[in-house]
C-alpha cells in the first residue's frame, strides 16, 4: 500500500522515473530507427505478390494504388543548380494532395527530389539523410554528391525486382566537386549530367527547358525557367500540379524561392504574356 | 505513334510538318514519305496511323473533296472538309472495321482568307485549335508551342518554331524520324517550304 502511495503522490515531473529500465527499453522501441529490417507478408514470394497488388497497369482493379505521377527537374547552370517540382500526388485518378514537398532538403547543401512512389522517396530519402549524417560524424567532413548518390544508387539496386519505385535527383555543391547533379531511379541508373526532368509530365518541362537552356544563364532567368518549365507540365500532365517548388543551390547552401500556387502563374502567364493561346479567357463566348 | 505531325496557324498561313521516315516494326521502309495530301486549293491533310488505313483513307477523302469541286465549280471551305472528314471517321468508326487514323487538317478560308487547322484523332473527335501535334510529338511539341506560340506570327516565325520543335525531337525522341517535309498553305495555295533537316542538334 506504502509503495502504491508514494507512487502516485510524486508530483509530475518525478512520475517518468517510475518506469523500469525494461518499460524505457520498450517505450523507445516503439518508434523503430529507420532501418533495412522490414516485416515481410507472409506469403512465398512477396516481390510477386507486390506486384501483383500494385501494378496498375497489367491490373486496373489492382487493391493498391501507389501515388505516382509528378514532374520534377534540375539543372546546372554558371550561377550553380536549379531545382524545382510541382506539388501534386496522386492514387490512380484520385488527386491525393495538391501540396506535397518533393524537395528534401537532405542537409543545408543537398537536396533530393521526388519522383515515383512517395513513400518509397520519402523513406529512403530521409534514410539517406542519415546516411550523409553518419558519414559526416565518422569522417569530420561533409559528403560529396557523388557519394550520396552512390549510397542510394546502391541501395536501390539491392532491392531491384521487389517492387520500389523512385525516380531521383541529388543536387549539392560541395568544395571538391563545385555544382553537381546526379540522376537514380529505382532500375539502379545512376547518371551524372548537367538537366534532368522526370516524373511523368518530364517531356513537356524538357520542351521548354531544352529549348531556352544554356550554361550562361543568369540566376533570375534560370529560375524564370525553371519555374516556367513545371507550369508547363502542369498545364499539360493531369498528373501534375498544385504549387511551384523552386529552389536554387550554389556555394553557399541552398536556398528556397516560395512554393508558389500554379493557377495564379498560367493567368498571368497568359494575360501578360500572349502565351498558351490555345486556352480562351472569354468566357462570355 | 512515332510518327510526327505537327500544325501551326498564324496570321495568314497554316503551317502542316510530317515526318518523313515510314516505318513497319523495326525497319525504316522509305526516308522521304509524304503524309499529306492535298484536299483542294487550299485544304491539306496530314495522317498517321495504322498502315495501309491512313493512305487509304487520306485519298478516299482526297478524292470525294475533289468530285465536289468538280460538280459544284467551287471548293469546300476547310472547316465544312473537316466536318465531312470527322463525319466519315465517326459512320467507320461504328462499322466492323474502323479506320485507325489521325489527322491534322489544315486550311485557308478562299473568301475570308481566315487561316484554320483541325485536329481529328482516330476516335473522330475534332477540334479546331490554333497549334497542333499528334503522337510522341504532343509530349515535346505542345509544352514548346503553348510557350512560344503567338495567333499573330508571321509564316518566317511559324518555321521558326517548327524547328525549335524538331530541334526538341531531335534531340530526345530515341527513334530517329528522318526529318520532316513541311507545307504551306496561304491565300495562295500549298507550297512546299524549305526545311534544314541535316541541321545537328547536340543532346545534353
Amino acid at each position: 500500500m506504502d509503495t502504491l502511495v508514494a507512487r502516485y503522490s510524486r508530483p509530475t515531473y518525478q512520475q517518468n522515473e517510475v518506469f523500469s529500465e525494461q518499460d524505457q527499453q520498450d517505450f523507445t522501441d516503439v518508434v523503430p530507427p529507420l532501418s533495412l529490417k522490414f516485416a515481410m507478408p507472409p506469403v512465398a514470394h512477396p516481390s510477386a505478390w507486390l506486384r501483383a497488388a500494385t501494378d496498375d497497369r497489367s491490373n486496373p482493379s489492382c487493391p493498391i494504388k501507389i501515388a505516382h505521377g509528378t514532374t520534377t527537374l534540375a539543372f546546372r547552370f554558371q550561377g550553380g543548380i536549379i531545382v524545382a517540382t510541382d506539388s501534386r500526388a496522386t492514387a490512380g485518378n484520385w488527386i491525393a494532395s495538391q501540396t506535397v514537398k518533393k524537395v528534401i532538403e537532405i542537409n543545408s547543401d543537398l537536396l533530393g527530389t521526388m519522383a515515383g512512389g512517395a513513400a518509397d522517396c520519402q523513406y529512403w530519402l530521409a534514410w539517406l539523410g542519415m546516411q550523409c549524417r553518419l558519414h559526416e560524424l565518422r569522417h569530420k567532413r561533409r559528403i560529396s554528391v557523388a557519394a550520396a548518390s552512390k549510397i542510394l544508387a546502391n541501395l536501390v539496386y539491392q532491392y531491384k525486382g521487389m517492387g520500389l519505385s523512385m525516380g531521383t535527383m541529388c543536387a549539392g555543391v560541395t568544395k571538391e566537386e563545385g555544382p553537381a547533379l546526379y540522376y537514380i531511379d529505382s532500375d539502379g541508373t545512376r547518371l551524372a549530367g548537367d538537366l534532368f526532368c522526370v516524373g511523368s509530365g518530364q517531356t513537356f518541362a524538357y520542351g521548354v527547358l531544352d529549348a531556352e537552356y544554356r550554361w550562361d544563364l543568369t540566376t533570375e532567368e534560370a529560375l524564370e525557367l525553371g519555374s516556367r518549365s513545371i507550369l508547363a507540365a502542369t498545364h499539360r500532365d493531369a498528373y501534375s500540379g498544385g504549387f511551384i517548388n523552386l529552389y536554387h543551390v550554389k556555394e553557399s547552401g541552398w536556398e528556397k524561392h516560395g512554393f508558389t500556387d500554379t493557377n495564379p502563374v498560367f493567368w498571368k502567364t497568359k494575360l501578360e504574356k500572349g502565351e498558351f493561346s490555345n486556352v480562351t479567357s472569354n468566357f462570355a463566348e | 505513334m512515332p510518327e510526327v505531325l505537327l500544325g501551326i496557324t498564324g496570321k495568314d498561313f497554316t503551317l502542316i510538318a510530317a515526318s518523313k521516315a515510314a516505318m513497319r516494326g523495326a525497319t525504316i521502309l522509305k526516308a522521304a514519305d509524304d503524309k499529306t495530301r492535298q484536299l483542294n486549293k487550299h485544304t491539306l491533310m496530314a495522317f498517321s496511323g495504322e498502315a495501309g488505313d491512313t493512305v487509304q483513307f487520306a485519298e478516299y477523302i482526297q478524292a470525294n473533296a475533289q468530285l465536289y469541286s468538280m460538280r459544284n465549280e467551287t471548293d469546300l471551305s476547310p472547316s465544312a472538309l473537316a466536318h465531312f472528314v470527322r463525319g466519315e471517321l465517326a459512320s467507320s468508326l461504328r462499322s466492323r472495321k474502323p479506320y485507325n487514323v489521325n489527322l491534322l487538317l489544315g486550311g485557308v478560308d478562299p473568301i475570308t482568307h481566315q487561316p484554320s487547322l483541325y485536329w481529328l484523332d482516330y476516335l473522330a473527335s475534332l477540334a479546331p485549335v490554333p497549334y497542333a501535334a499528334h503522337g510522341y510529338a504532343q509530349y515535346y511539341c505542345l509544352s514548346l508551342l503553348d510557350k512560344h506560340h503567338q495567333p499573330d506570327i508571321t509564316l518566317e516565325r511559324g518555321m521558326e518554331l517548327l524547328t525549335l520543335c524538331a530541334d526538341e525531337l531531335k534531340r530526345r525522341l530515341p527513334i530517329d524520324f528522318k526529318g520532316l517535309i513541311v507545307k504551306a498553305v496561304t491565300k495562295d495555295g500549298i507550297k512546299e517550304m524549305p526545311f534544314d533537316n541535316d541541321k545537328v542538334v547536340k543532346g545534353t
